[in-house]
C-alpha cells in the first residue's frame, strides 16, 4: 500500500501548529496528498475546484451578518445583557446549563437550526453569559471574559452534537443506517437514535459540571 | 421549483456588495477576496472543474498573503445602543427569531403537510432554502422598522464578515480537502493501519481502538461522516459486528458520537470551533477548543463503556 498521501495529514498538523493561515494549510495539504497519490497536477486543481464548488452551500449562510449587524447596531447586545441584568439571582453556571438542556432538547426534536454561532451565541448567549458572570463575580479581567464567551459557544456546540442524533431523521443517523445496510445490517433509524440518549445524558452531566466549575473559578479569584 | 441555484445567486450579490463596499473603503485585498468569492457563487455551476480551483488558488493566495483586514464601517456608538436598547426593547429580538422560526416551522409544515405537495422547492433542500427566505423577510422586516441609513445593513454586514476573515469560507475549503483525501485514498489507509492495530481476542481492547480511531480520523478530517464509514469497515462490522457478535445498532449510533468528541477537539472542524473564536472577537483561535477538551474526554470515556456494555454485555 501507498502511505505517502498520509504525508498531506502530517503537514494539516504541522501547519496549524505552526499558525500559517490555515487556507494556505489546507490547500498545500490538499496539492501534496493529490501529489503523492499518483495524481497530476491539473487533476488536483480540478479535484480541489469540483469540491469546493460542490460544497458552496456551507458558505451561503453568511448572508445572515447583515441581520444580525443590523439588530446590533441598534442595541441587541446590549438588550441581551440588560435581560440578564434584570433576572435576580441569574448566574454564568445557571444560564449556560440551562441553554446547554435547550439546545440539547430543541435539537432532540429535530429543530438543530434554533441556536448556532452567529444568530444566537454572537448576539444573545455569549453577552448574556457575560452579563450574569459580572453580575455574580464583578467585573472581568480580558481573559476571563475570552473563557466566558468561549464556555458559550463551546455549550451551544456540545448541546447542538449530543442532541441531534435522538432525531431520527437526521443526516447522521441516515449515514450509519446506509452504511449497515450496505454491509448486510438493516437497522431503523429508531433502533439507532434512542442509543444516542445515553451519550446526550452523560453529555449534559459532564459538561454542566465543567460549566458550574468555571463559574466557581471565576468567583474564587476574588475570594 | 426553488434549487440551490438561487441561493448561491442571492449569496454572489452578498458578496458582491460587500466587495464593492471594500473597494469603496480603498480595503483592496478584502474586495478582491469578496470579488473572487461572489465570482464562484455566480459563475460556480458553469465554468469548468478547472476555472473553480483557479479561483480556490486566487482565494487562498490573497488569504495567504494578509490580504483581509478587520474594517470599521461607521455605526453608532455604545451609548446611542444602550438608548436603543432601552428604546426598542424585547422587542429587538424579533427579527433575529424570524429566521430560525421561518427555516424550522417552513421545514416541518414542508414534510408533514400537503405544502410539501406543491414541490416548491429542491428535494431534500428546503431548510436552507426556508433560511434564505428568512434572512430577506427578516432583513425586511428589520429596516422598515428601525429606518436605518440606506447602506448600513450592508456596512454593519460588511463588519462582522470582516472580522471573521479568511475563517468564512475554511469549512467550505476543509470540506473540498476531504473530497481530495477520499480521491486519493486516505480513507482506505487509515482503516488498514486502525485494523492492523488492534489486539487478538480482546473486546474491551477493540472497542477502545474502535472508538479512539473515530476520535483521531475525525480529527484529521475535521468531520466524523468521513470518518465513520471507514472506521466502520475496518473494525466495526468485520471484529466488533461479526466477530465478536456485537449490536451493531450500539456500534453504529454510539460510534458516531465517539467521533462527534473528536470534532469538539479539532481546528479542522473549523465552524464549530474557528469561526466562533474569530465571531466572539477571541484572541486565541483555539479558545473555544481548549473550553471543549475536558468535556470531550471524558464522554469518550462514557462513550466507550455505553458502547462496551450495551452492545456486548446486555446484548449477549
Amino acid at each position: 500500500m501507498n502511505y505517502w498521501p498520509l504525508l498531506g495529514i502530517a503537514l494539516v498538523v504541522i501547519g496549524f501548529a505552526l499558525r500559517f493561515n490555515p487556507l494556505l494549510v489546507v490547500v498545500g495539504a490538499a496539492v501534496a496528498t493529490g501529489l503523492l497519490a499518483g495524481l497530476d497536477p491539473v487533476a488536483v486543481i480540478e479535484a480541489l475546484g469540483k469540491a469546493f464548488n460542490d460544497n458552496r452551500y456551507i458558505s451561503v449562510t453568511w448572508i445572515i451578518l447583515p441581520v444580525i449587524g443590523l439588530l446590533e447596531r441598534h442595541g441587541l447586545q446590549e438588550r441581551a445583557r440588560a435581560v440578564i441584568a434584570g433576572v435576580r439571582g441569574a448566574t454564568m453556571g445557571r444560564l449556560l446549563v440551562i441553554y446547554l438542556g435547550f439546545r440539547q432538547i430543541t435539537a432532540a426534536l429535530g429543530m438543530k437550526d434554533i441556536g448556532g454561532h452567529p444568530q444566537a451565541v454572537r448576539p444573545l448567549v455569549a453577552p448574556m453569559a457575560e452579563a450574569a458572570a459580572e453580575q455574580s463575580h464583578g467585573p472581568l479581567a480580558d481573559d476571563e471574559r475570552e473563557q466566558v464567551r468561549a464556555m458559550a459557544a463551546a455549550t451551544d456546540n456540545i448541546g447542538l452534537f449530543f442532541g441531534e442524533d435522538i432525531f431520527f431523521a437526521i443526516a447522521s443517523i441516515l449515514l450509519i443506517q446506509g452504511v449497515f445496510e450496505s454491509a448486510g445490517y438493516p437497522l431503523t433509524p429508531l433502533q439507532l437514535s434512542v442509543w444516542a440518549i445515553p451519550t446526550a445524558i452523560c453529555a449534559f452531566i459532564i459538561h454542566s459540571w465543567r460549566i458550574t466549575a468555571l463559574d466557581r473559578r471565576l468567583g474564587r479569584v476574588r475570594a | 421549483m426553488i434549487t440551490y441555484e438561487w441561493l448561491y445567486l442571492l449569496a454572489g450579490a452578498f458578496f458582491a456588495g460587500w466587495s464593492i463596499l471594500s473597494l469603496r473603503d480603498r480595503r483592496i485585498g478584502n474586495a478582491a477576496f469578496w470579488g473572487v468569492l461572489a465570482a464562484s457563487f455566480f459563475l460556480g455551476s458553469h465554468v469548468s472543474d478547472f476555472v473553480n480551483g483557479v479561483l480556490v488558488l486566487a482565494l487562498v493566495t490573497i488569504a495567504g498573503a494578509g490580504g483581509i483586514k478587520r474594517s470599521a464601517p461607521a455605526t453608532t456608538t455604545l451609548a446611542e445602543r444602550v438608548g436603543d436598547a432601552e428604546r426598542f426593547g424585547n422587542r429587538l429580538f424579533y427579527p433575529a427569531l424570524i429566521v430560525p422560526v421561518t427555516a424550522v416551522a417552513g421545514t416541518l409544515l414542508y414534510n408533514y403537510t400537503p405544502f410539501g405537495e406543491t414541490g416548491l422547492f429542491e428535494p431534500r433542500r428546503e431548510t436552507l432554502l426556508l433560511f434564505g427566505i428568512g434572512v430577506l423577510v427578516a432583513l425586511a422586516a428589520a429596516t422598515v422598522w428601525l429606518r436605518p441609513p440606506l447602506l448600513a445593513p450592508a456596512e454593519e454586514g460588511r463588519r462582522l464578515l470582516d472580522s471573521i476573515g479568511w475563517a468564512a469560507i475554511l469549512p467550505q475549503m476543509l470540506a473540498a480537502l476531504g473530497a481530495v483525501f477520499a480521491l486519493a485514498g486516505v480513507g482506505e489507509i487509515i482503516g488498514a493501519l486502525a485494523g492492523g492495530a488492534i489486539p487478538e481476542g480482546s473486546v474491551l481492547l477493540t472497542v477502545v481502538v474502535f472508538a479512539l480511531g473515530m476520535v483521531l480520523f475525525t480529527m484529521i478530517m475535521g468531520n466524523a461522516f468521513a470518518a465513520f464509514p471507514v472506521m466502520v469497515a475496518a473494525i466495526g462490522i468485520p471484529l466488533l459486528v461479526e466477530e465478536y457478535g456485537g449490536n451493531p445498532a450500539v456500534i453504529g449510533a454510539v460510534g458516531m458520537l465517539a467521533g462527534f468528541c473528536g470534532t469538539l477537539m479539532t481546528p479542522m472542524a473549523a465552524n464549530f470551533n474557528i469561526v466562533p473564536a474569530a465571531l466572539l472577537e477571541l484572541n486565541d483561535q483555539n479558545a473555544v477548543i481548549r473550553q471543549q477538551i475536558g468535556t470531550a474526554l471524558p464522554l469518550l470515556a462514557c462513550n466507550i463503556v455505553i458502547i462496551y456494555v450495551g452492545a456486548f454485555l446486555l446484548w449477549n
